[in-house]
C-alpha cells in the first residue's frame, strides 16, 4: 500500500497535519489536529527509509506499544498510533515549554533549585515504575514540566515494559543510550532493573549541583566501563559548600549496585522531600573516591558481572514501600501505642527494603493558629519529634530507614492524607481509639484515613478485655 | 454470529455465515485460539467458556486433540462440531499417531494413543487423520509444532527454532502449541530476534513492522509449572494478542485418567502442571 503523504494539510487516520516543529535523528515531529480533541497534538514519524538506523524503528516501535498503556500526569496522554503496513506513527500530547536541556547553559543550579526539580522527576519515575515501566534515558532532554509544575517524562523509544517483549533485548550488541547517564548494569546487558533510572538520574543531579558529568562524556565503550569499577569524585571535592545531606544523595544515587541505590524511586523523592531527615554515613564527608584497593577489587569481582536472575518491577517495588505509622502522642495512648509498634515491626520484619515514617499531627485551634509553645514555653513541635523518636527506638531501625514528621493542622484527618498523596506513601498503619471524647466530637480520624487514602491501611485497635455481662450488653443493643 | 450451548454442554460458536467458510482476516474478529487440548474435557470446557465469555467469534485448534487424557471421543466430537460450525483445525503428532504406528513416542504417551485409538469411532478416526498440517488465513499461519517442517514435529526451544520457523513463512504471525509452554518470539526488519514469556491478561500488540511465532501453552496439560489451562486470544483488528489462563477442576480430570487405567503419571501431571 503507498505511504500517504506527510505534508501541513494532509490528512492521516482523522488527523491533520499541521506544520513541522522538529526534524531529529531519529523522527520528526509535526503538530496535528483531530476534531474532538482540544490537547495540542504531536504526531511523532520515524525515519525509516533505507540507510537509516535500525535503531530508528526498534525505538519507535517500542514507543508504539509502550506510550497507549501509560497513564497519568507525568507522561504525554497518547492519542493514536500507526502501523508499518501503512504510515508508522504516534499521536501524543504536545507538553508546552521546552526540556530540562534549556537549562544546561545555567548550571549549576542553586541546590534548592536543584532539589525540587530532581524531587519531582523522582516522583515522575516512581509513578512510571509503578506502571511496569523503565525510562532508561533518563537526561535533561527527556524531562519537560506541565505549567503545574509535575514533571513530564517523554522519549520512552529506549524503554523496558516489565509485561511486554523487550525489541532491544536482541537488537544490538551495545547497549543503547546516552552514555554519560548510562548506569553500569546496562553495560552488562541488564534491562530490568527500575534502579537503573535511578543511576541516571543521580548523574543529572550531580551534572545540574557542580556543572560536571560524573563520569565524563566519553561514548566509546571502554570509556562507559570505566563505571563498573571506578567511583566519580565526591560533589564536595568540586564545590567546597556542597551540602552533606545533597551529597548523600547523590553518591546513593551513583552507587555502582543497584542494591545499594534507592529501593525505589518514591524513597528517593521522599529524602528530596525532606533534606533535613537524610541520614548522613561517611558518603555525605567524602571528599577523595575509592582507594585504588577497592577499584581493583571491584574490578575484578566477579559478582557485579555475573547475570542476575530476571527481576519482577512489581515485587522489586512492593518488596520497598514507604509505610508511615500515624501517631497520637497524647496522655491515655500508650496501649495502642504498643500495638501499632508491634504491627509496625511485623511488617518491617518482611520488608527489608522498606522505610517508616511516624507522623503525628499537632493540632492547631481554629482561633490560635500559632501557638506552637505550651505553657511552659517548651517547643511542642520539637517535643513530639522527640516523642515519635522514643517510640521508633523500640524497632531498631537504621537510621536511613527512619524519618519523624510533626504535622501542624487543624484537621488530622486530612493533613495525614496529604502527607500520604505527596511523599506517595505505600501503607498507614494508623489506630483507632475505642472510647474517645474528641472521636465521638469529631469523629473518627482513622475510619475517614481509611476511607479516603489511595493506598492499603491498617486499622490497629487494641483487643477489647472480655465482654461485659449480659445484662450490660442487651442495654448497650437497645441502646444502639 | 450466533452463540449456542448444544445437547451436550458444549458452547459453540458460529461464524456468521455459519458454514465454515473463510473470512478475510479484516473487521474486527475476535479468534480464540486453543492448542493441545489432549482430550482434556474439564479443561477444553472451562476454555471454552471464558472465551465465549470474551466475545470469541472464531474458533482456531492447533493440533493434539487427543493424546493424554480420557475423554478422547468428547474431544474429538467437541472439535469436529467446532469445524462443522466455522472453527479452524489443523493436525498434531498424537491427532496423527492415531492412524499411524510408527510414530516414536515415550512410554506413557505411547500408551494413552493405544488406548485412545481403541476408543475413537471410524469418522473419529477418519476426521483425525484428514486434518490439515497447517492452515493459512490472510496473514495468519496455523500449525501444530512449527512452520519449516510441520510433518517432523520440532518443538521451539528457543529463539534460534522460532526464527527458523518465521523463516519459512511468508506470514505475518504464525500460532503453534506442541511444547506446551506459552512463548513469543518476534523478527525484526533486520532479522533481530526477540523472546517473550507473556504475561497472562496483558494483551500484546503484534506490530506490523516485524513477524511474529506465537507459541500457545497447552489447554489440557500445561507444562510450565502453573497447572491452569491455557489458551489465546487475538482481536485481528487491534492485533492484540492476550494468553488467558483458566483454572479449572483439575482432580477431575486426573482421576478420570487413572479411573481409566491409564498411566498415573499422566493424572499426576496434571496436578503440577509439569
Amino acid at each position: 500500500m503507498a505511504r500517504p503523504s506527510i505534508e501541513p494539510g494532509a490528512e492521516l487516520d482523522g488527523f491533520t497535519i499541521g506544520e513541522r516543529v522538529h526534524q531529529g535523528g531519529m523522527a520528526t515531529l509535526w503538530t496535528v489536529t483531530r476534531p474532538g480533541i482540544t490537547a495540542p497534538l504531536l504526531m511523532k514519524i520515524p525515519r525509516i527509509s533505507e540507510g537509516e538506523d535500525p535503531a530508528a524503528i526498534v525505538s519507535f516501535e517500542m514507543e508504539q506499544m509502550i506510550l497507549p498503556r501509560l497513564a497519568g500526569p507525568h507522561v504525554p496522554a497518547c492519542f493514536g498510533t500507526g502501523d508499518f503496513d501503512r504510515q508508522p506513527y504516534v499521536v501524543i500530547e504536545r507538553i508546552p515549554g521546552k526540556t530540562l536541556y534549556s537549562r544546561i547553559g545555567e548550571l549549576p543550579l542553586p541546590y534548592e533549585e536543584a532539589r525540587i526539580v530532581v524531587g519531582r522527576i523522582a516522583t515522575a519515575l516512581a509513578d512510571l515504575h509503578r506502571q511496569n515501566v523503565i525510562h532508561h534515558d533518563i537526561k535533561p532532554s527527556s524531562v519537560m514540566f506541565r505549567p503545574s509544575g509535575e514533571c513530564v517524562l517523554i522519549d520512552f523509544g529506549l524503554s523496558h515494559h516489565n509485561q511486554l517483549p523487550d525489541l532491544l533485548q536482541e537488537e544490538f550488541r551495545l547497549p543503547y543510550g546516552t552514555a554519560p547517564y548510562m548506569a553500569p548494569e546496562r553495560l552488562l546487558g541488564v534491562r530490568d532493573d527500575p534502579r537503573s533510572d535511578l543511576f541516571s538520574l543521580g548523574v543529572l543531579l550531580y551534572f545540574f549541583t557542580t556543572g560536571e558529568r560524573p563520569f565524563g562524556e566519553s561514548e566509546t565503550l571502554r570509556g562507559m566501563r570505566r563505571r563498573l569499577w571506578r567511583d566519580p569524585y565526591p560533589p564536595r571535592k568540586l564545590r567546597a559548600d556542597y551540602p552533606p545531606w545533597l551529597q548523600e544523595i547523590v553518591l546513593r544515587c551513583l552507587e555502582i549496585e543497584p542494591v545499594w541505590r534507592y529501593p525505589t524511586a518514591a524513597q528517593l523523592a521522599f529524602e528530596l522531600a525532606h533534606p533535613d531527615q537524610v541520614k548522613l554515613t561517611a558518603r555525605s564527608e567524602r571528599l577523595q573516591r575509592d582507594p585504588l584497593s577497592t577499584v581493583w577489587r571491584r574490578r575484578f569481582n566477579r559478582d557485579l558481572t555475573q547475570p542476575k536472575p530476571k527481576s519482577d518491577i512489581a515485587a522489586q517495588l512492593a518488596a520497598g514501600p514507604i509505610v508511615v505509622v500515624a501517631l497520637d502522642t497524647e496522655e491515655g495512648s500508650a496501649a495502642l501505642n504498643v500495638c501499632l509498634r508491634r504491627t509496625a515491626a511485623q511488617l518491617l520484619a518482611t520488608l527489608p527494603s522498606a522505610r517508616l515514617a511516624c507522623l503525628n499531627v499537632l493540632r492547631l485551634g481554629r482561633i490560635t493558629l500559632d501557638r506552637t509553645l505550651d505553657e511552659q514555653g517548651n517547643n511542642k513541635h520539637i517535643d513530639r519529634m522527640v516523642a515519635l523518636r522514643h517510640w521508633a527506638q523500640p524497632l531498631e531501625l537504621d537510621e536511613s530507614r527512619l524519618t519523624v514528621h510533626v504535622l501542624e493542622a487543624i484537621d488530622p484527618a486530612s493533613a495525614i492524607l496529604e502527607f500520604t498523596a505527596v511523599n506517595q506513601v505505600d501503607h498507614i498503619v494508623i489506630g483507632a481509639r475505642q472510647h474517645s471524647m474528641l472521636r465521638a466530637l469529631l469523629g473518627s480520624v482513622s475510619a475517614r484515613v481509611a476511607a479516603e487514602a489511595a493506598c492499603t491501611v491498617t486499622v490497629v485497635r487494641p483487643r477489647r478485655l472480655a465482654s461485659a455481662p449480659e445484662s450490660a450488653r442487651e442495654v448497650a443493643a437497645d441502646q444502639a | 454470529m450466533r452463540c449456542r450451548f448444544t445437547a451436550r454442554g458444549l458452547i459453540s460458536i458460529k461464524t456468521r455465515a455459519g458454514t465454515g467458510e473463510m473470512m478475510d482476516g479484516e473487521g474486527c474478529v475476535r479468534l480464540a485460539i486453543f492448542a493441545d487440548i489432549h482430550a482434556n474435557r474439564q479443561a477444553f470446557e472451562a476454555c471454552l467458556a471464558v472465551a465465549h465469555a470474551r466475545g470469541a467469534e472464531r474458533i482456531i485448534c492447533l493440533g493434539d486433540v487427543v493424546g493424554y487424557g480420557a475423554d478422547p471421543e468428547w474431544a474429538v466430537d467437541a472439535v469436529m462440531g467446532l469445524v462443522e460450525d466455522g472453527a479452524i483445525a489443523v493436525i498434531g503428532n498424537h491427532d496423527h499417531a492415531i492412524g499411524n504406528h510408527s510414530e516414536t513416542m515415550n512410554a506413557e504417551a505411547q500408551a494413552a494413543i493405544e488406548w485412545t485409538r481403541g476408543r475413537l469411532s471410524g469418522p473419529q478416526r477418519r476426521f483425525l487423520a484428514e486434518l490439515p498440517l497447517k492452515r493459512q488465513e490472510g496473514d495468519r499461519l496455523y500449525v501444530h509444532s512449527e512452520a519449516a517442517h510441520p510433518a517432523r514435529w520440532r518443538y521451539v526451544h528457543g529463539t534460534s527454532e522460532a526464527a527458523r520457523s518465521i523463516e519459512a513463512t511468508a506470514a505475518q504471525v504464525t500460532f503453534c502449541g506442541h511444547i506446551h509452554r506459552p512463548a513469543l518470539y518476534s523478527m525484526s526488519s533486520a532479522a533481530k530476534m526477540t523472546s517473550f514469556i507473556p504475561t497472562s491478561e496483558v494483551p500484546v500488540q503484534l506490530l506490523g513492522g516485524r513477524r511474529w511465532l506465537a507459541v500457545l501453552g497447552s489447554v489440557g496439560q500445561p507444562r510450565d509449572g502453573n497447572p491452569a489451562a491455557s489458551f489465546a486470544m487475538l482481536d485481528t483488528s487491534s492485533r492484540e494478542i492476550t494468553y488467558c489462563r483458566v483454572p479449572y477442576d483439575v482432580e477431575a480430570a486426573a482421576e478420570r485418567i487413572r479411573a481409566n487405567g491409564l498411566p498415573h503419571w499422566l493424572a499426576d501431571r496434571l496436578l503440577l502442571g509439569r
